[in-house]
């Protein structure tokens, strides 16, 4: 792997070393420069007084930005509904993933085909995927909605009430519903992608012997499969947790945060207080309360990762 | 376990999996070929054509909308980003791969956490650079912010692939008189080349799907990339144009889910090299 075993001169190691800084400080500097400087600017800016039409950080304000936050009643069910849509879609997604990627270790025909179709909700633009799904969910159009009262479970008579349909998005409980759906849906390509790579990794005579022991799909399943795949399932968390935790788009265009503020969440939060409200220094302590739950969502997953790879 | 039983589970379970994935893309399609008088009728059965298909709604997307200008700032913008991220990402994963050692893993750890930080975080501060750099409200700022998305990502998933390739490889062409960067040039540049390949899919994807950036910086129409313009200009007050909105959904999805169907294989075993060297770091 590396190259401190092969003898060679001194001079050369220096110079391996030069070009080494060479060829990584451009990502280095773009990197520092555009995403170490504004991460400092977001901090500085939280504790300022900075507007849209003043954009400066002329004055530092303390934490008054973030005492104020913690009144608004909005920016409560924001912080509540960013974890609750996080972690029903990571816990639904991982099962998901973890049954796609089991049918998916097989050969079969027609293989490519499916997989190109399977992987289309991931290859679509968020925004777009959006529009598609407020479509799908619309409170008068819904072909979800026509289908369920076809067969009778909606509309008159129909166990879920005379009404014919659901509006998903005009509902507290469906539109978070609905949100945790679309991030399912389009996560599910790339969670299955991470396990299929860790269950392919997974030496095929483990699954022999499991074979010769007698043992069944199910039982292979649980007692090989996923404690193996545990160092991968981690990866897969903190991938799709990130992705989920940090995503505005979705929100923003399928129920803008209604309906009220029902499915609010704090990354569109700090958009509507800092870019639409203009209040810069408060969207910033809105963003910037992700930062303590992204932290240790990654050292958990790390941890993870690691104490199952001494074992 | 029975063997047809397990057939049928098989093939149900992949038919259940494959539905729920293009639902809402064949909803599009079938959405896009519809008269407005056919589509607003809610007791019609939704999924068939009652007075027959129409292509007026996509030639209405080409020739009466700014759908064009939207996919060319998206292509311009994409090219670039593509370019920059390839020019700062190749060789500091090769640097990270080969030249640092135990150092090189630590660094490579540094930059997924980078990669964990969201641009939710740090959009105000950008929009802040970006009009500092005279750059906002035109798709250069675009250019400019968009690898911090990608650089980070695709480094990561190239230093996977560079460290699969045996590292015993360059010191022989080093041996047989080629320099260091000579080594990285004729030897593991082209054997990564699935791995940048990859990573071209990846960065331009990436570009395209982000909605905040774009939706911070740009007011004006003309500098819009497809994921703001789009859901925002065929957007007439309360009234949405369904299937001419339907119709770019489904133009832009369909080439994209080809070339990800058509990598699929690539990304599992990027993931593969990725995920061994991450974990045996």
């Amino acid at each position: 792997m590396n190259n401190n075993g092969t003898a060679k001169s001194a001079h050369f190691i220096d110079q391996d070393r030069r070009l080494g800084w060479a060829m990584l400080s451009p990502a280095v500097i773009y990197i520092v420069g555009f995403i170490g400087v504004p991460f400092v600017l977001a901090i500085l800016l939280s504790f300022s007084n900075a507007t849209v039409g003043s954009p400066g950080i002329h004055k530092l304000v303390g934490f008054e930005n973030y005492i104020s936050l913690l009144h608004q009643p909005t920016f409560t069910t924001a912080l509540k509904n960013s974890i609750l849509i996080t972690f029903l879609t990571l816990v639904i997604l991982l099962v998901l993933a973890t049954i796609l990627s089991e049918l998916l270790a097989i050969e079969f025909r027609y293989k490519k085909v499916f997989q190109t179709l399977l992987i289309l909700p991931w290859a679509m633009p968020v925004s777009l995927a959006a529009i598609a799904w407020l479509w799908l969910l619309d409170s008068q159009f819904s072909p979800i909605d026509w289908m369920l009262t076809q067969i009778g479970i909606l509309g008159p008579g129909g166990f879920l009430g005379p009404a014919r349909h659901l509006y998903y998005l005009g509902r507290d409980v469906l539109a978070i519903a609905s949100i945790v759906t679309v991030n399912i849906w389009r996560l599910l390509p790339l969670a299955t992608v991470i396990v299929l790579a860790g269950r392919l990794s997974i030496p095929q005579d483990r699954f022999d012997q499991a074979k010769i022991d007698g043992a069944g799909f199910f039982r292979t399943l649980f007692s090989i499969t996923i404690p193996a795949l545990m160092p991968v399932l981690t990866v897969a968390i903190l991938f799709t947790a990130l992705v989920v935790f940090g995503d505005m788009t979705t929100v923003a265009l399928l129920t803008r945060g209604g309906p009220g503020h029902a499915s609010q969440v704090l990354p569109y939060w700090a958009f509507l207080q800092g870019i639409q409200g203009g209040d810069l220094a408060g969207g910033a302590a809105v963003a910037l309360f992700m930062l303590p739950i992204l932290l240790v969502v990654a050292i958990l997953a790390l941890r993870i990762a690691y104490r199952s790879e001494e074992a | 376990m029975n063997k047809s039983l397990r057939n049928t589970g098989f093939y149900g379970g992949l038919l259940l999996f494959t539905l729920f994935a293009v639902f809402p893309a064949l909803w599009g399609v079938i959405t896009v070929f519809k008269k407005s008088a056919d589509l607003y009728t809610p007791t019609a059965d939704p999924f068939l054509y009652h007075p027959g298909p129409t292509f007026s709604h996509l030639s209405y997307l080409f020739t009466s909308t700014s759908f064009m200008t939207f996919a060319m700032n998206s292509i311009i913008i994409g090219v670039c980003v593509v370019a920059i991220t390839l020019l700062l990402s190749v060789p500091a994963a090769y640097a990270l791969a080969r030249l640092s050692g135990s150092w090189g893993a630590r660094s490579g750890m540094a930059l997924f956490l980078v990669y964990l930080i969201p641009p939710t975080l740090l959009f105000l501060p950008m929009y802040q650079v970006v009009t500092f750099l005279g750059l906002a409200d035109s798709i250069w700022g675009l250019v400019a912010v968009y690898p911090t998305i990608t650089v980070p990502f695709c480094t990561w998933l190239l230093l996977g692939f560079f460290k699969s390739i045996p590292g015993d490889l360059d010191e022989a062409a080093m041996i047989d008189g080629c320099s260091r960067f000579g080594a990285f040039l004729r030897v593991a540049l082209p054997l990564a080349l699935p791995g940048i390949g990859a990573c071209v899919v990846f960065a331009f994807s990436l570009q395209l799907s982000d909605y905040i950036y774009a939706a911070t910086f740009i007011t004006s129409t003309g500098s819009m990339p497809i994921s703001v313009g789009v859901p925002t200009q065929l957007v007439r007050g309360d009234v949405f144009f369904w299937q001419s909105l339907m119709a770019a959904d489904v133009i832009v999805a369909i080439p994209l889910a080809i070339a990800y169907g058509l990598l699929f294989d690539k990304l599992v075993s990027g993931f593969q090299s990725a995920e061994t060297s991450a974990t045996h770091a």
